[in-house]
Parts: structure tokens; sequence; C-alpha cells
């Protein structure tokens, strides 16, 4: 993997609240094809990370680097313009609007007199729908009145459809039952095996051994290290996550007692 | 298919006790009409006919109907402006005051300011009079905008702010003195006894509306059909054309159905070199300016609210102002811009108003603030952002007009009528809340 040119490279990223370093000079990168997870406990700075990523956080210091060249992510707008695509733990619906409203919002298809296209909107919704969610029709009524795993799929949609090359999911189960969680991760498979480039936040452990190729763990800002899910077992990233020790530094009884 | 698009609450809960209705909920909801605009026109016929009965007769009459209408449209004007501050999370109490000092500005312009240059009665004077209240109030408007959008001040101080700010400008200009008279060709503006289309022209107005709500049911239909999505039934695109023809049709009709006062019949009589008849001459008076300009801005508003990239992020705003900041709109700006839109509605309700009165106080427009925010409200406007609709804020200035009309044909004291408009504004709201609350469960 080492010789192909990374899809992200972001070097020695630094975002600060305050006085309180939310991200601490952290470097990953992220291959085409790859899922990397991105884990850590609460406030370790994963959200504050990525978001630097989607344009939504402007870091203080730091580069990022799409196919090896110099990326200037100022917006989300910017962002978008190279590929990257963003699903948030919050998923950023606008619940009022309805599901092609919300697909397309910020990059809604018009008419040649500039009007709003309703009808090729809903059109484009529904063929991607039908990939994600087939039995999905409630097209044309708020989301908010759909259910969390309806409302996830639609924000995937939208990342689908503008044919994201580089994915950011940040908790994109934590909302979903067990057979929609097993959806979204059929979904993350498929759109791994297309080529694209996997950021996934996760809480759940389970979850990141399953989807993933390597893991990267944050603890307090800073990053522990990133290692390949075949190389290491649970409890070995657990002591990542929770004392920020790699694999070749921790004892025994430090395992043990992280088991225990 | 129909059964997915009603909530499931309503059809499947309740399925054996209240069939019947659930099946006409149903049903009006697979021909997609949207009930809460049925119950404001029924809200409507019932106030109207209401006051028919109580004030012996007098409220239904083509006389008190047509002047309703003139002194609706300032009203309805604003509110479709104050549906887009207030989807957006935002209020403007500033249009009355606003809508006082660009009164004032025009009315100075043409009576005082214009003629020294071009002289009394220059074709000019209006035309730059209008364009002259629809740039002041943009401005204005954009202002407050800004500070709102930019500043982060909160929209109710901004335009509390301004209410003060523009009611004093508009004394100061004028040091409180009442400006008149006005241009004669600006005065039609305000639907005077000569501010009218008259009998053929409302006919003409009339017919091309039918045919216009014809060509966008055919039109969505056509588009439906392209993409293969389901189409409404036939019967419900019938009922939709006869109604809404019928109800142009008839409000055509009850336009031109009141006359011109004698002395002004006489008059155009005997521009037009018509004999005076024994029994007197009877014009009809048709549909009003401002009722004509209350209804292109319903429709272009509309438009933009419903059709436009603007009025969708207006909306997106006020359901989740973060999306919609993360999906790269850019929010401030779209903010700024509904004041300014805001402003150039309370340019156009200046000279409608300033037109009627053929005169402008530094009084104008005082309290209007509140008529067009309730209006807004009543007319389904969520103060909590991202809900409310155009036509319904229309309906919202109708049901408040009516009120106060009927209330002064019945005769009822200023005091009370305050009492009874501020009582039926919450208790509407109320309706409001309960029903919303129902509907999302």
């Amino acid at each position: 993997m080492t010789d192909r040119t990374p899809l992200v490279e972001m070097r020695d990223m630094n975002v600060a609240y305050g006085g309180v370093h939310a991200v601490e000079n952290v470097s990953i990168d992220l291959y085409p094809g790859e899922v990397l997870a991105l884990v850590g406990g609460n406030g370790a700075g994963k959200s504050t990370l990525i978001k630097t990523l989607s344009g939504a956080v402007i870091p203080d210091s730091g580069q990022i680097y799409i196919n090896g060249e110099r990326a200037e992510i100022t917006n989300p707008r910017d962002a978008k313009a190279y590929g990257i695509e963003t699903i948030y733990q919050t998923l950023a619906l606008a619940e009022n609007l309805d599901t092609p409203g919300n697909m397309f919002l910020g990059r809604e298809l018009t008419t040649r007199f500039g009007n709003l296209d309703d009808s090729a909107m809903e059109d484009a919704a529904r063929k991607v729908m039908k990939r994600l969610n087939p039995k999905f029709e409630n097209f044309k009524i708020p989301v908010a009145r759909l259910s969390g795993g309806q409302r996830q799929a639609i924000a995937i949609a939208r990342a689908v459809h503008f044919n994201a090359r580089i994915l950011i999911m940040d908790e994109p189960t934590a909302a979903l039952g067990p057979a929609e969680t097993e959806q979204v991760a059929n979904l993350i498979r498929t759109l791994k095996s297309e080529g694209i480039g996997i950021i996934l936040i996760s809480h759940d452990i389970h979850d990141v051994f399953d989807l993933a190729d390597r893991i990267s763990v944050m603890l307090q800002g800073r990053l522990v290290g990133t290692v390949d899910k075949d190389n290491v077992t649970m409890d070995e990233v657990l002591a990542m996550i929770i004392i920020g020790k790699m694999p070749g530094e921790v004892t025994q009884s430090e395992l043990e007692e992280l088991r225990g | 298919m129909s059964v997915t698009e009603a909530p499931p609450g309503e059809t499947q809960h309740h399925e054996p006790i209240r069939r019947p209705r659930a099946s006409l909920t149903s049903a009006l909801r697979s021909a997609e009409f949207d009930l809460r605009t049925l119950g404001m026109v029924g809200l409507l016929i019932v106030i109207w006919v209401g006051f028919h009965i109580m004030s012996g007769g007098t409220f239904l009459t083509p006389r008190n109907l047509w002047n309703l209408s003139v002194q609706f449209a300032p009203v309805a004007i604003m509110a479709t402006g104050m549906v887009l501050v207030i989807v957006t999370r935002n209020i403007d109490l500033s249009v009355g005051s606003m809508m006082g000092m660009v009164g004032m500005a025009v009315a100075l312009l043409q009576a005082e300011i214009l003629p020294n240059f071009l002289g009394f009665g220059h074709p000019a004077i209006w035309l730059i009079a209008i364009g002259g209240a629809l740039v002041m109030g943009g401005l204005v408007g954009l202002f407050q905008g800004l500070i709102v959008a930019y500043a982060g001040v909160p929209s109710f101080i901004v335009t509390l702010g301004g209410l003060l700010v523009w009611r004093g400008v508009a004394w100061s200009l004028s040091s409180g003195r009442t400006v008149a008279p006005m241009d004669s060709t600006f005065q039609l503006l305000g639907g005077g006894s000569r501010g009218s289309l008259g009998e053929v022209g409302s006919w003409i107005v009339g017919v091309l509306a039918c045919l216009g709500i014809v060509a966008i049911l055919l039109y969505d239909r056509r588009q439906r059909r392209r993409y293969g999505f389901r189409l409404r039934p036939t019967w419900a695109m019938v009922t939709l054309a006869v109604v809404g023809s019928a109800a142009v049709l008839g409000a055509v009709w009850v336009m031109n159905s009141y006359y011109l006062p004698e002395n002004v019949a006489m008059q155009v009589a005997q521009e037009q070199g018509i004999p005076w008849p024994e029994g007197g001459l009877k014009i009809p008076m048709g549909i009003s300016y401002p009722v004509l300009i209350a209804i292109g801005v319903m429709l272009v508003m509309g438009f933009v609210a419903n059709e436009r990239r603007f009025g969708r992020y207006v909306y997106s705003i006020g359901g989740n102002p973060e999306a919609s900041e993360l999906s790269g709109i850019n929010t401030r700006w779209t903010i700024a811009k509904t004041f300014m839109t805001m402003g150039i509605l309370v340019g156009v309700a200046a000279v409608v108003t300033v037109a009627r009165l053929n005169a402008a106080t530094s009084g104008l427009g005082t309290l209007a603030e509140l008529y067009v925010i309730a209006a807004a409200v009543i007319g389904g406007t969520s103060l909590a952002g991202g809900l409310g609709t155009i036509p319904g804020a229309v309906l919202g200035a109708l049901v408040m007009q009516s009120l106060q009309s009927g209330m002064v044909l019945m005769k009822v004291d200023a005091p009370l009528q305050d009492i009874v408009v501020g009582i039926v504004l919450v208790v509407a709201v109320a309706v409001d809340v309960v029903y919303r609350k129902r509907a999302a469960q």
C-alpha cells in the first residue's frame, strides 16, 4: 500500500480552542479503497480532526494533500469540490425539507432558467435510494417524520449521488438498530470495493474490527499511532485508546488490568 | 402506495373506529390538498358568514368586500416578506416604522422635491417615486439584515431599534407635518375611485388567471408523467381547476358589481362624452390596483419561496442552520437577503398606502408590524422557524382584515376591536400548536 499515492494525507494538523489543544500535531493518511477507522475516547479530537478535512473547522496549522497535491480547504464547498463528503453524527439534515430537498441541499438541480427542478431531483433521489434502501417510498414528506435508519440512508445517498471519492462517516451507526447497522456495513463494503476511501469514526470496537483496514487511535488531541487491523488484537487497540500505549510498549499486566 | 403516504398513526391505529374520517383524510391527502389551507379557507368562510348575519346583511356586499380588498393589500404585501424572515428564525419589528419613513420620503420626493426640477405633473415623477421607495426600503432592510447576519445581533433587538429609529426619521423628515397631495398618476396605485382596472380589464385578468391555473396543473402532470411519478387523481385535478377558476371569476364578478360613486361616474361620462342617462350610469370598479399589486407580489414571492434556490435555503436555514452551513450554503448572506426582500416589500406597501391616503403623515404605518406578524402567524408560519407559506400569510392577512372590517361594520368600539384581534391571534396560534403536535405524532 505504501508505494501508492495516498488519497488524503493530513500532516501536522493543529487546532486549538482558547488555549486547549483539541488536535495536536496529528498526521494521518488514507488510500483508495481503504477504510481507516479513527477511534478514541470522548474529547480525543477525532471529530475536530475530520472537520478540518470537511471544511467545517479551519486548522491553526498543518497541511492537507489530496492525491499528492496540496489542498486548500477553508469551507464545506471547498471540501465537496475535492470529492470529500461527510456524514455527520448529527446527520445534518434540514428536518422540514423532504428527501430530495436534503439530498441536493446546496447543490440543487435547476432548469435552464435557474428554477429548482424538483422532479429531476426526486427522480435522482429515487434512483440512488433504490440502491441503498429499496423499500423507501416517502420522498415527499419532511424528513423529521422518517426513522433513524431512513434518515441515515438519505445522508449516505447524498454522498453516493455526488460521487464521493473520500467519505467521512462520523458514528454512522450510533442511532441505528442491528438490521440497519448491518445495512450500513454492507454499504461501506460496497463503496470500498468501488475504490472510495472511507474514514470511519466509531465507538464500537466490533464495528471497527469488522470494517476497517487500518486503525488510527487518538488520545487527548494527539495521535497514539496507526496500526494494521490484521496485526493487532482488540485488547491492544483498547490499550491504545485508554492508556495511549502502542502494542509493543504495553505490558501483559496492563492488558490484563484492562480486561479485568 | 396511498397507505404509505398517510401517516401511520392516522390510518392504522384508529381504523376500526374512525374509518370514514380517516378515508376522507387520506383521500384528500392522496389528492395532495393541503389540509391546513382548507382549514384556513373554512375559517374565513365562517368569519364572513358570521359577520354577514350579525351585521344585518352588510358584510357580504360588493361595496364592503371591495373596500376590504383594498385595505388588506398593504398588510398582505408585507406579510409575504415576513414569512421568509420568520422562517429563518428571525423577526422584523421595524416594518411599520420603516413604512412610515419610506412613505414620508416618497411623499416629500413627489410633492416638494421633484416638482422643483421637473414641474408638477411630470410623467417621470410617479416612476421615480416608486423606484425611490423600493430602493430605499431595500437598502434599509439590507442594512438591518447585515447587522443581524454578520454582527450576530439578534433580529429582535436590531429591528426593535429600527422601530424607534425609523419612526424618528419619519418625523424629522417633515418635522411632523402631513405632506400632500400626491402626483395624480401615483394616486391611482392606492385604488381610489379611479384606481381600478374597470370591467373589461378585470374580466381579462380573471380569464388569464384561470388559464394560468390550468396551465400549472397540466405542467405538473406532464413533469410527473415524464419521470413516472404517481399522478394526482383526475377528480382532484378537475376539482382544483373548477374550484380555482370559480373562485377567481367569482371574485372578479364581485369586484365588478361595485360601481363608481355617482359624482365620479358623472365626470367619467363627461370626459368620454357619454350622455348622462336618466337613472344614472353604473360603471363597474373592477379589481383595484392595490389588490392587483398584492396578487402580483404573492405570485412572485410564492415563486421565489418554492422554485428558487434562495427560497429553498431560507427554509433549510429555518429547519437546521448548522446543516445548511455544512451543505455549503452562504447562510449569512441568505438571511441578509430576506431582510432586504422584506424592506423592498415595505417600500411597495408604503407606495400603496401613501397613494390611497393621498398624503403621508409621520404616524403612517404605526402598529403595522403587529398586523403583519399576526397575518403571517395566523397563516401558519411558525416562530420556531422552518415552516410557513406565502399563500397562508395572504390568507392570514385576509382573516385579520375581515375581522377588523366586520367589527367596524358592527360599530364595535376601537379598544374592543384590539381586544378581539389580540385574543384571536393567541387562540389561532394555540390551535395551530395543538394541530402540529398531533400531526407530528
